[in-house]
């Protein structure tokens, strides 16, 4: 006899896939078949990140990227529903006309959006905002529209005010009550709320109840209750709520909360019918539905213990909520409204600044029991487990919402706090990641899950990681070097602020110390960066690594190579000829680089200003082959001769190679152009890559060659040459800004809180409002621009430092001697001990 | 003739060694780094960096490292980074390795430089 047992889940969405996945973990599916009915085409995906799809599209939102679980015991039938159950038979009916038993049977059908009916909500250009293909067809509705309403300022009528905005429609809000987002946030945060949403363009509508939808067939505004006005607008997305899907449930008599939802016990299990669970949004432990996906994965866990014999149960979830609005820090947790009995609050408001913060405190002023975050969350990491935990307060706990200590509060958490709200992780368990072999923050989320949901955790997640390697006496000190106490962007935005323009003010002012072979160097970067000017001005020379002291690359016998710039690779015969001759005249070693340009190497310090006059001479500058600073755009031939080409990529590259020469960076910066798709430059491995299509250019961001390979990432499609160079000004400038030494675009973007999708959201969508004064920096660089070479040439006081010795400036250093390979120059081993010059040659002999 | 390896030769102004920077020096016969560090002090090492086997480290960054406690004066080679004590010559990273110095003086403004000290 088959003693194996059928378990039915119905609904694949992020609460079913969990608990599958948690079947399979915990080893149910040894005792039990699972048949999983998903009425959606697609298998489970991450709806809380939905509003990401825009810009991600639907694959990466997918929790089941294969489609089918590596368990052969799990089956997963898609596009079809479950329309009846039958609980006397136990079996359910699906939308084919298949019937199915079970031993026992999971209700995840969710939620559904609620649409109050309204008269005219049939019409067309009428949406809701819950699954793919309801972003699909506002996409596609959009592409006809100039404005669109969402119809509920809650969290979600938010998020999706965020997306008509996105698809460029003048967006309204329209809401009940007074405020928005009025669950979670009190009067006074919203006032603050109300601001930042009007900043980004949405135009708000309070205490509006909607009467009907306008239009003949196809949505064209809305008519309000009480009031004469009418709003047009061209589609309409109602987010007044959900409403649990319990539609088979009540049809079979199953019991079910006074709201809706199907009522089940603490283990999850029907009120009324013993085989039957329900988890996730359908279900309504205790006579509560919870609209959050954490509460749904905790439901999932219990009923897989449950069936396993275990005794765990649902007992109540954490509702604390942040906005995912990019560029609006809203965060609600706890006891937001202060509802406990004598509680106190304490308030911040900032109104210039945007920021409201009030904390709800216990009346002995020991706990905390909630708070509001608005304009400015980023403590919410700290704050959020605090209440969970019931860790006490400092004694200063204004001090948790004050500007200034924003994070950097030293608040021990215990081990059981929960930190991850969404998967349930606690301070513990990252730190036994971490024990168990985890070397970063992006691992313990790999391994736990935390952080993996909403992201809200993140920063906290981070900490504890850093926390437990400083601990551990691991070095995660984040200071530049033993000089300067901060990172290379705390250290960019204190000279930016302060306007220093030397290094010793800098290291009095904010270091100690002398500085060293590290500062020195970063602080030069970043004054070139800012003031523009010389690399050798005025006090910033010692502050260079040789190659830039010395406008060359050291090469390992003490010369320094030459590489004059030759923008997009393009090169005349003259030019090739000139370039041939200096390096014969002076017997250099001459190479094509992997940079489309031509190297010449073996120079001695003391040749190098007689080389260079001759090739500015020629028409030729520095190719900053030695700066951390932009080296090539590297260009494909284009339109210009090949017969694919759809832009002229040579002009672009050179372009672009003009306009961001000399510009220093946290480390060096290579583009390339391709003139169409084939990528015959290579653009994915540069930093900043462009690719022409048939409207004008795809630009792609992050990529290199070297140790670590990155494949440039899109960030921006079809820009003309006008918005490419605004993206690429501002990107630029934003990476030079923020990234730490030494850290090249990818490892820069990797980093970024958010990733590309935040970069994009500052650089193309302005979201911080950055975007002029990114601009305006990158345009300094520009019109401060001179060639360093010429330069060089005409001010005796740079060339003093280019000789052999001081006392003897032409002659050769006896150490640096050469042999022939391939019929060229090459540097001999290098001597094994320092050579002797003969006592009789001649001291301070003419220079070259 | 026995070649005079270790009396004192003017080398420059102490004024065109800017401060916090170094300039090669040919001395009896070899290239002597001279150094110039923020409190007006000069030292001497041999231009030669044990590690790449070239003729570079007065091209190096001059700074300060702490040791034990104390800020010691050093120069990165420009080559591969290793720290030398200007004082001592010691490599600050590698405990085994260390390079001459040099006596050297200041005298009228004009820097002097003369032999190899004692290894100490
Ligand atoms: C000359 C050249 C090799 C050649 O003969 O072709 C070269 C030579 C050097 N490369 Fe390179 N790289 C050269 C193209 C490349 C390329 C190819 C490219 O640009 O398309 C790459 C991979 C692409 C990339 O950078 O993403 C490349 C990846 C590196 C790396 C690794 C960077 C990384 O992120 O991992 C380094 C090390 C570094 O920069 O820290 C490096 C560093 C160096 C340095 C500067 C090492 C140094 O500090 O002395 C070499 C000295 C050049 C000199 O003495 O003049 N070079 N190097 C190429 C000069 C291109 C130019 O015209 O400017
Ligand atoms: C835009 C947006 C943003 C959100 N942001 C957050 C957030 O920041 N934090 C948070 O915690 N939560 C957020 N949520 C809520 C979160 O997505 C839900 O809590 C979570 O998806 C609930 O999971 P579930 O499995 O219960 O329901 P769902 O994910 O909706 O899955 C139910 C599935 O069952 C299917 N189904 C229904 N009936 C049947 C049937 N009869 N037969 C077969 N299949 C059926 C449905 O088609 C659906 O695929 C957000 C939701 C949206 C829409
Ligand atoms: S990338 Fe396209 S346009 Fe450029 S050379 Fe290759 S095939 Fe031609
Ligand atoms: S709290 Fe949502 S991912 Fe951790």
């Amino acid at each position: 006899m088959n003693t194996r047992k059928t378990l039915v889940v119905v609904g694949h969405g992020m609460v079913g896939h969990r608990f599958v996945q948690a079947a399979i973990e915990r080893g149910l599916t040894e005792t039990h078949d699972i048949v999983v009915i998903g009425e959606e085409s697609r298998p489970a995906y991450d709806r809380v990140a939905l509003t990401s799809w825009f810009d991600k599209g639907s694959e990466a939102l997918s929790l089941l990227p294969e489609g089918e679980y590596d368990d052969p015991r799990v089956r997963l039938i898609l596009g079809t529903s479950v329309d009846l159950m039958d609980p006397a038979t136990q079996t359910v009916t699906l939308s084919d006309g298949a019937v199915l038993a079970y031993d026992e049977l999971v209700l995840a059908t969710g939620a559904a959006p609620f649409v109050p009916p309204v008269p005219g909500v049939e019409k067309d250009n009428v949406f809701v905002y819950r699954t793919i293909e309801d972003l699909e067809a506002i996409t596609a509705a959009a592409q006809n529209a100039s404005s669109g309403a969402v119809i509920g300022g809650g969290l979600l009528g938010l998020e999706a005010a965020n997306a008509l905005r996105g698809l460029g429609l003048q967006t309204h809000v329209i809401e009940m009550n007074p405020r928005m987002m009025s669950v979670q946030v009190d009067e006074a945060g919203g006032k603050v709320l109300g601001r930042h949403l009007t900043d980004l363009g949405i135009t708000l509508h309070t205490s509006k109840a909607t009467a009907a939808i306008t239009g003949e067939g196809t949505c064209t505004g809305l008519a309000f209750r009480d009031e004469d006005e009418t709003l047009d607008v061209d589609l309409v997305v109602f987010s007044a709520g959900i409403r649990p899907r319990d539609a088979i449930a009540r049809a079979a008599g199953l019991d079910l909360a006074e709201r809706g939802g199907v009522l089940v016990d603490e283990q999850c299990r029907s009120t009324s019918h013993e085989h039957v669970w329900a988890i996730g949004e359908c279900a309504a432990p205790g006579g509560t539905m919870y609209g959050l996906v954490a509460p749904g994965y905790t439901m999932a866990e219990v009923v897989v213990d449950a069936l396993l014999g275990g005794g765990g149960a649902f007992t109540g979830a954490d509702m604390s909520t942040k906005l995912k609005l990019m560029g609006v820090d809203v965060a609600s947790f706890g006891d937001a409204f202060g509802a406990t009995p004598d509680c106190l609050e304490l308030v911040f408001n900032d109104a210039v600044a945007g920021i409201y913060k009030k904390l709800v405190i216990s009346e002995d002023g020991k706990r905390l029991l909630g708070g509001i975050l608005v304009g400015d969350a980023s403590a919410y990491g700290i704050l959020r487990p605090m209440v969970s935990s019931g860790i006490p307060l400092p004694a200063n706990p204004e001090e948790l919402i004050l500007p200034a200590s924003s994070g950097s509060m030293d608040l021990t958490l215990p081990a059981e706090a929960q930190v991850c709200s969404c998967n349930n992780v606690t301070k513990g368990d990252i730190e036994a990641a971490v024990e168990g072999g985890c070397e970063s923050a992006a691992e313990v989320t790999a391994q736990t899950k935390a952080g993996a949901t909403c992201g809200s955790c993140k920063t906290q997640v981070k900490k504890i990681v850093e926390d437990y390697f400083a601990a551990q006496g691991k070095v995660v000190d984040k200071s530049l070097c033993e000089h300067f106490p901060l990172t290379r962007a705390e250290l960019f935005d204190v000279v930016l602020v302060h306007g220093y323009k030397s290094f010793d003010d800098i290291i009095a002012a904010h270091g100690t110390g002398r500085g060293c072979d590290i500062c020195k160097p970063t602080v030069a970067s970043i004054l070139a960066s800012q003031l523009g000017g010389h690399v050798l001005a005025e006090g910033r020379q010692t502050l260079q690594d040789t190659n830039d002291a010395y406008l060359g690359n050291l090469q390992k016998n003490g010369t320094y190579s030459v590489v004059p710039r030759i923008p997009g690779g393009e090169i005349t015969p003259a030019g090739l000829i000139a370039i041939g001759q200096v390096a014969e005249e002076f017997g250099l070693y001459t190479k094509i680089t992997g940079g489309q340009r031509i190297d010449l190497f073996g120079a001695r310090v003391e040749q190098l200003p007689a080389i260079w006059g001759k090739l500015v001479e020629a028409g030729f500058e520095s190719g900053h082959a030695y700066g951390k600073s932009l080296r090539t755009v590297k260009s494909c031939v284009g339109s210009t001769w090949c017969r694919y080409g759809v832009q002229d990529s040579v002009g672009l590259a050179i372009e672009l190679e003009l306009r961001y020469r000399g510009l220093r960076s946290p480390h060096k910066l290579k583009g390339g152009v391709s003139g169409c798709a084939r990528e015959c430059a290579e653009a994915r491995g540069k930093d900043f890559g462009i690719i022409a299509t048939e409207k004008g250019w795809n630009l792609y961001v992050g990529g290199n060659g070297g140790a670590v390979p990155a494949h440039a990432q899109l960030l921006a499609g079809d820009l003309t040459t006008e918005e490419l160079i605004r993206y690429l000004d501002r990107f630029l400038m934003y990476y030079i800004r923020t990234a730490d030494r030494l850290q090249r675009t990818s490892t820069w973007l990797a980093s970024v809180d958010g990733g590309l999708d935040r970069v994009r959201a500052v650089v193309v969508d302005d979201v911080l409002g950055l975007g002029a004064e990114l601009e305006r920096a990158m345009a300094v660089h520009i019109d401060s621009y001179a060639d360093e070479w010429s330069e060089t040439l005409n001010d005796p006081e740079k060339l003093r430092r280019f000789v052999s010795f001081v006392n003897a400036p032409g002659v050769p250093d006896p150490a640096i001697s050469f042999g022939t390979t391939r019929g060229q120059i090459v540097p001999d081993a290098g001597p094994d001990e320092p050579v002797l010059l003969g006592a009789s040659i001649p001291v301070g002999g003419a220079r070259r | 003739m026995t070649k005079d390896t270790t009396s004192l030769v003017p080398v420059c102004p102490l004024e065109e060694i800017t401060r916090e920077s170094g300039v090669t020096a040919l001395v009896h016969g070899k290239a002597v780094a001279i150094f110039r560090t923020h409190s007006g002090d000069v030292y001497a090492l041999s231009n030669y960096d044990p590690f790449s086997h070239a003729s570079v480290l007065a091209r190096g960054i001059v700074g300060t490292r702490t040791v034990a406690g104390e800020p010691v004066d050093f120069v990165a080679s420009p080559m591969h980074k290793q720290a030398f004590d200007l004082h001592t010559g010691r490599c600050l990273d590698d405990g085994t390795v260390s390079v001459p110095t040099y006596e050297i003086v200041v005298t009228d403004g004009m820097v002097l430089v003369g032999g190899p000290k004692e290894a100490r």
